[in-house]
């Protein structure tokens, strides 16, 4: 009698526990599909993009990625954001004077080459870049930096 | 929907009852009429002014000029439609332009009336129109060529100008260089030394007004070490140049050991020189700062934030807070505002953006104060007209609706604003006399 009191008391905790860990699997399942919980790793890169981007780019590209007209062109939906990966690591490494039209637009101002940044700074500023601004871009990895700098040979 | 009429009634009321309040307040304005475009135009100006917006959505409007007869011509940097020069016409006489024309195909910042011709530039040559006695352009298909070939080379591209009374133009080449770095703007690089850029760029060149066919070697090397002026005006009342100098950038992105983020916002200064023959400002090897008040060596050719550079370098006559971007000077010679403004100098700052991650600053045109040919001694100037941007929120940010560049005088003594953001020209007027 003790006994099945005891159990029907535990019961409730024990549906509990079973739905419990039923739903984190789901969660989890559900997670990978839709909306993605930032790994330890993709929010490392993140804090570190944002804090490379704030030292080395904003000053001419400030802080919504929007640029200056005429001067500094955005980094929102550009062909060089969104396009091949190489050549936007080639970017960085090189710097950028060209007299190309960027989103409809000329710009007067020079890019320095940034090679001195580390493979892994220059990997999560992309990612920082690519996926900001309205930007929904793929992470650009370390691997990547590494293949496009050995290639561009600085 | 209806919130925002509401919100935006509620708006307009209580600007008709502050419009109330000030216009109780001084001698009620003679002109209702632009009063009321005043409140059209955004912008605040001293008690008794008022704008007007002339015309808007013109592209990139750069420099403009006046006619006699109140026609303004403007340069567009960026030629839309083929059409890099546009003339407006108030047709009706209500202060907006309701006929406008273009010609001339070619992008550029100069503009200027002289002497029966109309002068403008692209970012390699000079031309000039003949005018006919209303001040119109003859025939805008066959300009002139004063001045050609000069180094546009990505940085610094405009060529402004402005003319003396003795036959001269002054045309601005800018430095295609931060500060003259072996790799520019890259942190650490060190300054070529001595600058070659200097020698075909970074400094003012005067060439005669009516030659054809001019180039560098027909010129005179003016004036140099000036890293880039887009604002620059003859001062009638010394018979001299004055000129506007962007100072330089990042002083912090490239020497981040020697300069805060907050130092590299406000220095160096942007400086007002006046300029004689021959004189050198200094660029690259030093920059002024408004703060110690001195010409200091820059960081590039060895200087630490305080050592001073050479002292053969001219000294400005003021200096202005950094990275404002004055693109355009004014010396104020009409007899419609008040008797302290003539001869005084109005400046347009286009506003900053080398100040992030800090506030922007700037987007207003100032009034310095004039006293014998000279800015008063104290330094002193004050803003004239503001809220180009919009709102205190888009300075900061830098997102600003209108930047104003150049700057002109009307017959009547109004001063005119070009913006080249979105292409709107104000009219500024005194009413209250
Ligand atoms: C000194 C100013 C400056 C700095 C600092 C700077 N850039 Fe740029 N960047 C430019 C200019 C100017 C251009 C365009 C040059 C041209 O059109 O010739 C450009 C072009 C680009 C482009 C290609 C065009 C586009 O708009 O997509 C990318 C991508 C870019 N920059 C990313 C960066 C990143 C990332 C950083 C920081 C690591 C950075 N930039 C730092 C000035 C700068």
């Amino acid at each position: 009698m003790k006994k099945l009191i005891i159990v029907l008391l535990l019961s409730p905790f024990c549906f509990l526990l079973m739905a419990q860990t039923k739903q984190k699997p789901k969660a989890k399942a559900a997670s990978t599909k839709a909306k993605p919980v930032p790994s330890a790793a993709a929010k490392a890169s993140a804090a570190n993009g944002l804090k490379v981007f704030t030292q080395t780019c904003i000053s001419c590209h400030q802080a919504d990625g929007g640029g200056v007209p005429r001067m500094n062109p955005p980094l929102i939906k550009t062909p060089w954001v969104l396009g091949d990966q190489a050549r936007l690591i080639k970017i960085v490494l090189n710097g950028f004077k060209e007299d190309v039209e960027i989103n409809g637009d000329y710009y007067s101002n020079v890019m320095p080459s940034f090679a001195y940044l580390k493979d892994q700074d220059i990997a999560d500023v992309l990612t920082y870049v690519r996926s900001n601004f309205g930007n929904k871009a793929s992470a650009i990895t370390v691997k990547q930096v590494t293949v496009a700098r050995t290639a561009n040979g600085k | 929907m209806k919130k925002t009429t509401i919100k935006t009634s509620v708006v307009l009321a209580a600007l008709a009852g502050s419009a109330l309040f000030f216009a109780a307040k001084p001698a009620p304005p003679k002109n209702a009429k632009s009063v009321k475009a005043a409140d059209e135009s955004g912008l605040k100006l001293p008690s008794g002014f008022s704008a007007l917006i002339v015309a808007d959505n013109l592209g990139q409007a750069r420099h403009i000029a006046v006619t006699s007869s109140g026609d303004i011509y403007v340069k567009i940097n960026r030629a839309r439609n083929g059409k890099g020069i546009l003339m407006l016409h108030d047709k009706n006489g209500d202060g907006k332009a309701d006929d406008i024309t273009g010609f001339g195909t070619y992008g550029g910042t100069g503009m200027a009336i002289k002497n029966g011709y109309l002068y403008a530039s692209s970012d390699e040559n000079v031309y000039r129109y003949k005018l006919d006695n209303q001040q119109h352009v003859i025939d805008g298909t066959k300009p002139e060529e004063i001045v050609h070939g000069l180094l546009s080379r990505h940085e610094h591209e405009s060529k402004s100008i402005t003319l003396d009374n003795a036959g001269n133009i002054y045309v601005n080449v800018g430095a295609y260089s931060n500060s003259c770095q072996k790799e520019d703007r890259q942190k650490g690089s060190m300054g070529r030394n001595p600058c070659p850029i200097l020698d075909s760029a970074g400094g003012i060149w005067q060439f005669k007004a009516d030659k054809l066919n001019q180039t560098y070697g027909d010129g005179t090397h003016y004036a140099m070490g000036l890293r880039n002026v887009v604002g620059l005006d003859w001062n009638q009342q010394d018979n001299q140049l004055f000129v506007m100098q962007h100072g330089r950038d990042q002083l912090h992105d490239i020497f981040p050991d020697m300069y805060t983020v907050q130092q590299s916002a406000i220095l160096p200064a942007e400086c007002m020189y006046a300029i004689k023959k021959g004189d050198d400002a200094g660029w690259p090897y030093l920059y002024y700062d408004q703060i110690q008040k001195k010409k200091i060596l820059a960081p590039e050719y060895g200087g630490d934030g305080k050592k001073e550079g050479s002292a053969k370098a001219i000294s400005p006559v003021i200096a202005f807070p950094g990275h404002l971007a004055p693109n355009g000077l004014l010396f104020y010679t009409g007899n419609q505002f008040p008797a302290r403004y003539k001869n005084g100098a109005f400046i347009a700052f286009h506003g900053s953006w080398n100040r992030a991650p800090e506030p922007q600053a700037g987007y207003f045109v100032v009034f310095v104060p004039f006293e014998n040919g000279r800015p008063n001694t104290e330094g002193k100037w004050e803003v004239f007209a503001d809220n180009f941007a919009g709102s205190p929120d888009k300075v900061k940010s830098g997102r600003a609706d209108h930047r104003p560049c150049g700057l002109a005088q009307g017959p009547d003594g109004s001063l005119y604003v070009s913006d080249d953001s979105k292409g709107t020209i104000y009219k500024i007027s005194y009413n209250n006399k």
